[in-house]
């Protein structure tokens, strides 16, 4: 098994993929927004109660790859309890881990550093970022399913 | 004759090569097959030596081009049992052929309240033209069911395919199951109706034989990047007399007669649909690589196949928690399947790491995978130049990946 793949698909990546933290629908939500990815089918919801401009509870549903569920399932672990444009400022900076860009600061990546193995895999960069892309069109209110393409 | 599958795989360029620093294992043909030397030469020899624009110039090279040009509509012509050659109109490929008879024949012949009735196992190239026609005319699209096998319910058919049916579309061989359908007897309930038979055959010319005349179909779609040949290139064959009938659709140089401000008089069938400089070294590369299958032993290739696919699908349910999409008893090229608590994409990139390429996601048959309640399938799909060693290769990967993944 190569180094690369290894990075891929590590411990925290399985684990939040074969049993995914926040994942359901959350009743009287205030914000929601689908993302989908026309290319393979994985397709998630994204459920937010903003309140006071801080993102107080976030729930994500749907089927997508390992990358793609771990990606979602970390998201919410690490917006949950931010003001909105601190985890807007999040997304840009795993944006830029993930693409290979240069880091545009910010709040603290924690364990989605985990992700940095995603720039060796460039077809794999929506899957990481779809269920983002989601949560970044919720807080906007996009009423229209986001996709990737 | 007899088929020697080494012999052939060495004529295959690309097949020779590493990535990840493993050999190739291409299992992607259905995606677009790799091309013999034979077809890469020809393209390259016609930029070298006979570059010229057809059915124009007086001059040698044009003759010379145009000569070859229309050699290579005759073996397309002879490779589909079509009667003549002017029933074969060169096009970019299957969705194109497609979309120009749903176009000018659908255009010109469906009217509200009539209907179009398609199988449910068709590629997006054959659903999407169909709709836009409904939208565009009011008629109405119907689907033609089909079993948890993939087999096409053709009692179902016999129910839906009625008087007001127009036009019955099917494809010749399912990309996403590997389905070879009764076209032939499709094609005669919808003759019983009146209405006209449309096959995709973009999946089964590499592997099934195609007889037009045989099979009494009035319009076929096909694609040269499906069977050795380049992309960019494919034909549709029409029976002349509803080839005749239709209104031409894009209008530019080559397919007139004459042209006033006044009034355009059009060229005959096939001119008239073939607007604007044609693909000609795609066509002439199209013409070699339809020979090179014809200098084969047909049958023993199409054997060697089906021994692949056996092997292929025996092995494949050794695994433990995979199912395959697809077990029509008519089937060939394709290993379609799912593996419990595996995402496809994830065994895409991880086979990809051990040099396996495969294709990953619902094929552009998203009905299909809403039939099966799965967002995609893993594909490996085969040409006459894979092995019962690519087989081993693939289930080795799978292995693996299943380790990283479960």
């Amino acid at each position: 098994m190569s180094e690369e793949l290894d990075d891929l698909y590590q411990q925290v990546i399985m684990d939040h993929s074969k049993s995914p933290r926040n994942f359901g629908k959350i009743e009287g939500f205030t914000h929601h927004a689908e993302g989908y990815n026309p290319l393979c089918g994985d397709h998630f919801g994204v459920d937010l109660i903003l309140k006071d401009g801080v993102v107080v509870d976030v729930k994500f549903n749907g089927a997508g790859c390992a990358i793609s569920t771990s990606s979602a399932s970390l998201m919410t672990e690490a917006v949950r309890g931010r003001p909105t444009a601190e985890a807007e400022a999040l997304f840009e900076r795993m944006h830029a881990l993930v693409t290979d860009r240069p880091d545009p600061g910010g709040p603290d990546l924690g364990k989605l550093e985990a992700f940095a193995g995603v720039r060796n895999f460039p077809m794999r960069v929506k899957c990481a970022t779809l269920a983002w892309h989601a949560f970044h069109a919720a807080l906007n209110g996009a009423a229209e399913p986001v996709s990737t393409e | 004759m007899n088929f020697d599958v080494e012999r052939e795989r060495a004529r295959f360029p690309a097949l020779h090569q590493q990535v990840w620093n493993k050999p190739l294992t291409w299992l992607d043909s259905a995606a677009t097959t790799q091309k013999p030397d034979v077809v890469i030469d020809a393209e390259a020899a016609f930029y070298r030596e006979d570059n010229a624009n057809v059915h124009r110039g007086v001059h040698a090279l044009s003759a010379r081009a145009t000569q070859k040009f229309e050699a290579g509509r005759d073996k397309i012509a002879k490779f589909l049992g079509a009667a003549e050659s002017r029933e074969i109109v060169l096009l970019r490929g299957t969705t194109e052929a497609v979309n120009l008879v749903a176009n000018t024949w659908g255009t010109a012949n469906v009217k509200a309240g009539d209907e179009i009735a398609i199988s449910g196992m068709e590629h997006h190239s054959n659903i999407v033209p169909w709709q836009m026609l409904c939208q565009r005319t009011g008629a109405t699209l119907r689907v033609l069911p089909y079993d948890d096998r993939g087999v096409l319910d053709l009692d179902a058919a016999r129910t839906i395919i009625g008087p007001k049916t127009k036009l019955v579309g099917c494809v010749h061989v399912s990309n996403a199951l590997g389905t070879v359908n009764p076209v032939r007897d499709l094609a005669a309930l919808a003759h019983a109706q009146g209405a006209v038979m449309l096959v995709d055959g973009a999946q089964a010319t590499a592997h099934v034989p195609v007889d037009v005349v045989g099979m009494d179909i009035d319009f076929y779609a096909m694609s040269g990047h499906k069977v050795y040949a380049p992309t960019g290139i494919g034909a549709l064959y029409g029976k002349a007399k509803l080839l005749e009938a239709m209104p031409p659709w894009q209008g530019g140089g080559d397919m007139i007669r004459s042209v006033t401000f006044e009034k355009t008089l059009y060229a005959a069938i096939p001119a008239k649909f073939e607007a604007g400089t044609p693909n000609v070294a795609g066509v002439i590369a199209l013409g070699v690589a339809l020979d090179y299958l014809g200098s084969l032993d047909r049958e023993a290739m199409y054997a060697h196949e089906d021994d692949v696919l056996a092997y292929g699908t025996e092995r494949l349910l050794e695994i433990p928690g995979l199912r395959m999409v697809g077990t029509a008893p008519q089937k060939v090229g394709v290993l379609s399947f799912v593996i419990d608590g595996v995402h496809p994409h994830d065994l895409g990139t991880i086979l990809d790491r051990h040099g396996i390429a495969i294709r990953t996601g619902h094929h552009c048959a998203q009905p299909v995978m809403a039939h099966f309640k799965i967002p995609a399938t893993a594909r490996a799909s085969l040409g006459l130049y894979n092995t019962r060693a690519d087989i081993d290769r693939l289930i080795d990967g799978l292995l693996a990946a299943i380790k990283v993944l479960r």
